[in-house]
């Protein structure tokens, strides 16, 4: 069948198998000898779970144990993290770290060693994992943990499904007080000072911020910086649950042209006149704003669209955003709506993506102009000492990606080791050199 | 807190309304015909906060073994306040065209079994005197299609028997509900070519489910536009009818 990432970009045809017992997982791995990848909810950008044989892991996920002195779940690879907050938000219990959609399987949090607005004081999904159960061969499953088979589990941590297949893991869900979010919103006229406001907030426990990639001049870089914190207790504003709605058709890609995303970004810059405001909201207007449009990956038309996410190091960051973000404006292809982070001290997990620094993520429709573009930012990006994030990416190259994680070699030494090079292989691994 | 009683516990509408009912305190019993099965969705309702799971191996075709098994659920719930009867088979239809036996096969399976089953439901539920009999039907039991008119006639004859049991079972009060889920994005469909838009999830159709018990609807279509789908399907005259290869 034909099938593609988030980004509907590439589109490959498949096989995909959906194992709905455990056994059926062995029988699924028996039948491809030539080598597969595993395939969550499909919410990776580009070819991260594409492959010529993807085993699906949509019915496997069941949850196994929960012990409500720890918060420790135990759960199947296919639960997803929308799962758990139904389940475990009302009792009491949140995710340690979420990224920005909840839409996301345990398997594939765990592959992408996902990151939240809390990275700068919790650091990365995997650093509340307190195992995972990983099949490498039909019939041979594997228990790694920071302490059993260690090097497995931090080459499994982000290692995007490439060291085998996640049957279970379990997480440290943390205890709650409510289900608000005390939210303030910062406004910050320049690059320069939306940087500073990172630092000037990094005890706050979450803090993301919008970026305008259209405005250049006096306003490059301008945004709003967004803090929030688990409300004790008590209620939300009016209006701040936000309600469902779906895209259900392409939108025609001429629609998203630098005129209409420039009135955007404008508008939403100017969506608040203080300097700062203060609100109480529902945490899944918070955490999950793209949520609420289904279908959101349809406004770029039927050719489908990349992230473009990266990281540039601390030391030196003002400097590299700062010219990344003029090349961005100068093309003017830069999208809706950008988010930018600054992430705490990086882990051990050989191919997990935050390290200390800054972090931009923003959205380009595709289309053939765009890709020397890109490859400009990549080498800009490499050259400040920084990296491409694995999980939105549909088009680096292998020197582009060696460059980026210096410890590729050692990730291959341990996928040898356990059996699971040739075994555990996806489009993008074979195009960034790890076959 | 509510007994419910699944048959056909594996299936994907029955294990996201199982998951509902769980969030929700209630005691479960569970058949299905794979042990592995259950045990996997019973653990899981457990930490979904259940009260209380049990489960039963039951092959549905079995027919021998239908009043034995529910009545040792009965014994050991005391009470069923919802029964949902959930399993079936998508079979193939050119394969039943070519074979008359695995027509028959397919009708066993998804009218006879189930007929069986609601016959002997029926009386516990009537000397009971209260209780949901919730049935997953389809809407391809509306009208006989080209495509699949072995399974639709299998579903009609479940439509028809649950309507009549409605009325029966009306004046006891016990509420009989027909479910008649579209197209639902799962293992049954698995495979099928068919369009992404008309494609329900489980959960939706569960959530359905879940609130047409609370309300004691009748007959449920599940998404919503689906009765507006059938109702024009059904309407079409014969003569058009015949020429459309639906």
């Amino acid at each position: 069948m034909k099938i593609s990432g988030w980004g509907r970009y590439p589109v490959v045809d498949a096989q995909v198998a959906y194992p709905k017992t455990p056994g059926g997982l062995d029988d699924a791995l028996r039948a491809c000898p030539e080598g597969a990848i595993a395939r969550g909810l499909g919410r990776s950008y580009g070819d991260s779970s594409l492959g010529g044989n993807m085993i699906s892991t949509r019915w496997l996920d069941h949850m196994l144990a929960f012990d409500e002195e720890t918060g420790l779940l135990h759960c199947e690879a296919g639960v997803t993290l929308n799962g758990i907050l139904e389940v475990f938000a009302p009792r009491g219990w949140f995710l340690p770290v979420t990224p920005g959609t909840r839409f996301v399987t345990v398997g594939g949090a765990i592959a992408s060693d996902v990151h939240g607005k809390n990275h700068h004081v919790a650091g990365c999904f995997c650093d509340h994992v307190g195992f995972i159960d990983l099949a490498l061969e039909p019939g041979r499953t594997l228990r790694c943990s920071p302490h059993e088979n260690p090097e497995l589990f931090r080459a499994t941590c982000g290692g995007m499904g490439l060291t085998g297949i996640i049957r279970s893991a379990s997480i440290r869900l943390k205890p709650v007080g409510s289900l608000l979010i005390d939210q303030v919103t910062y406004k910050s006229p320049n690059l320069r000072e939306s940087l500073e406001l990172f630092a000037l907030h990094e005890s706050s426990p979450y803090s993301v911020a919008w970026i305008d990639c259209i405005s250049g001049g006096e306003s490059l870089g301008r945004s709003l910086l967004m803090t929030g914190d688990h409300a004790p207790e008590g209620e939300p504003e009016k209006g701040s649950r936000t309600s469902r709605i779906d895209l259900p058709v392409d939108l025609p890609s001429a629609l998203l042209n630098r005129y209409s995303i420039k009135a955007f970004n404008t508008l939403y810059y100017h969506r608040i006149r203080a300097k700062s405001v203060v609100s109480r909201l529902y945490y899944e207007p918070f955490f999950y704003p793209l949520d609420s449009i289904g279908g959101w990956n349809r406004m770029y038309g039927s050719n489908g669209f990349t992230q473009y996410q990266f990281v540039v190091p601390k030391e030196g960051g003002y400097p590299a955003m700062d010219a990344i973000l003029k090349e961005i404006v100068a093309s003017g292809r830069g999208s809706f709506l950008a988010v930018l982070k600054a992430f705490g001290r990086r882990n051990a997990n050989l191919l997990s993506f935050p390290v200390e620094g800054f972090t931009l993520a923003l959205d380009f429709k595709v289309e053939k102009e765009l890709f020397p573009l890109l490859d400009r930012l990549d080498a800009m990006v490499l050259g400040y000492g920084g990296r491409l994030y694995l999980t939105k990416d549909s088009r680096m190259s292998a020197e582009s990606f060696r460059r980026g994680y210096p410890d590729w070699e050692r990730f291959q030494a341990v996928r040898e080791a356990y059996g699971a090079k040739g075994r555990f292989i996806s489009q993008q691994s074979k195009r960034v050199g790890l076959d | 807190m509510q007994n419910i009683l699944i048959i056909g516990a594996a299936s994907a509408i029955a294990e996201a309304t199982a998951r509902l009912f769980a969030a929700q305190g209630a005691n479960m019993f569970l058949m299905a015909r794979s042990q592995e099965r259950l045990s996997g969705i019973a653990g899981d309702l457990k930490v979904r906060g259940a009260g209380s799971v049990r489960t039963a191996s039951l092959d549905a075709n079995d027919i021998d073994a239908h009043q034995a098994a529910l009545d040792a659920a009965y014994t050991s719930m005391g009470r069923f306040d919802v029964v949902l009867v959930a399993y079936g088979t998508l079979g193939d239809q050119k394969k039943c065209e070519a074979d008359p036996d695995e027509a028959l096969r397919e009708l066993q399976t998804n009218a006879m079994s189930t007929v069986s089953l609601l016959s002997r439901l029926a009386n516990i539920m009537e000397r009971q005197g209260s209780g949901t009999l919730a049935v997953i039907s389809s809407v391809a039991g509306d009208r006989g299609r080209p495509a699949n008119y072995v399974y639709g006639a299998s579903k009609a004859a479940v439509t028809a028997f649950c309507e009549g049991l409605r009325s029966r079972l009306y004046r006891k009060g016990v509420h009989v509900l027909t479910v008649k889920p579209g197209m639902v994005d799962s293992p049954m469909t698995e495979g099928m070519e068919l369009p992404a838009a008309l494609l329900a999830k489980p959960e939706e159709v569960a959530r359905d489910i879940v609130e047409a018990i609370r309300r004691k609807q009748d007959v449920l279509y599940t998404p919503w536009y689906w009765r507006f789908v059938m109702m024009g399907i059904i309407h079409l005259p014969v003569k058009v009818f015949k020429r459309l290869s639906l």
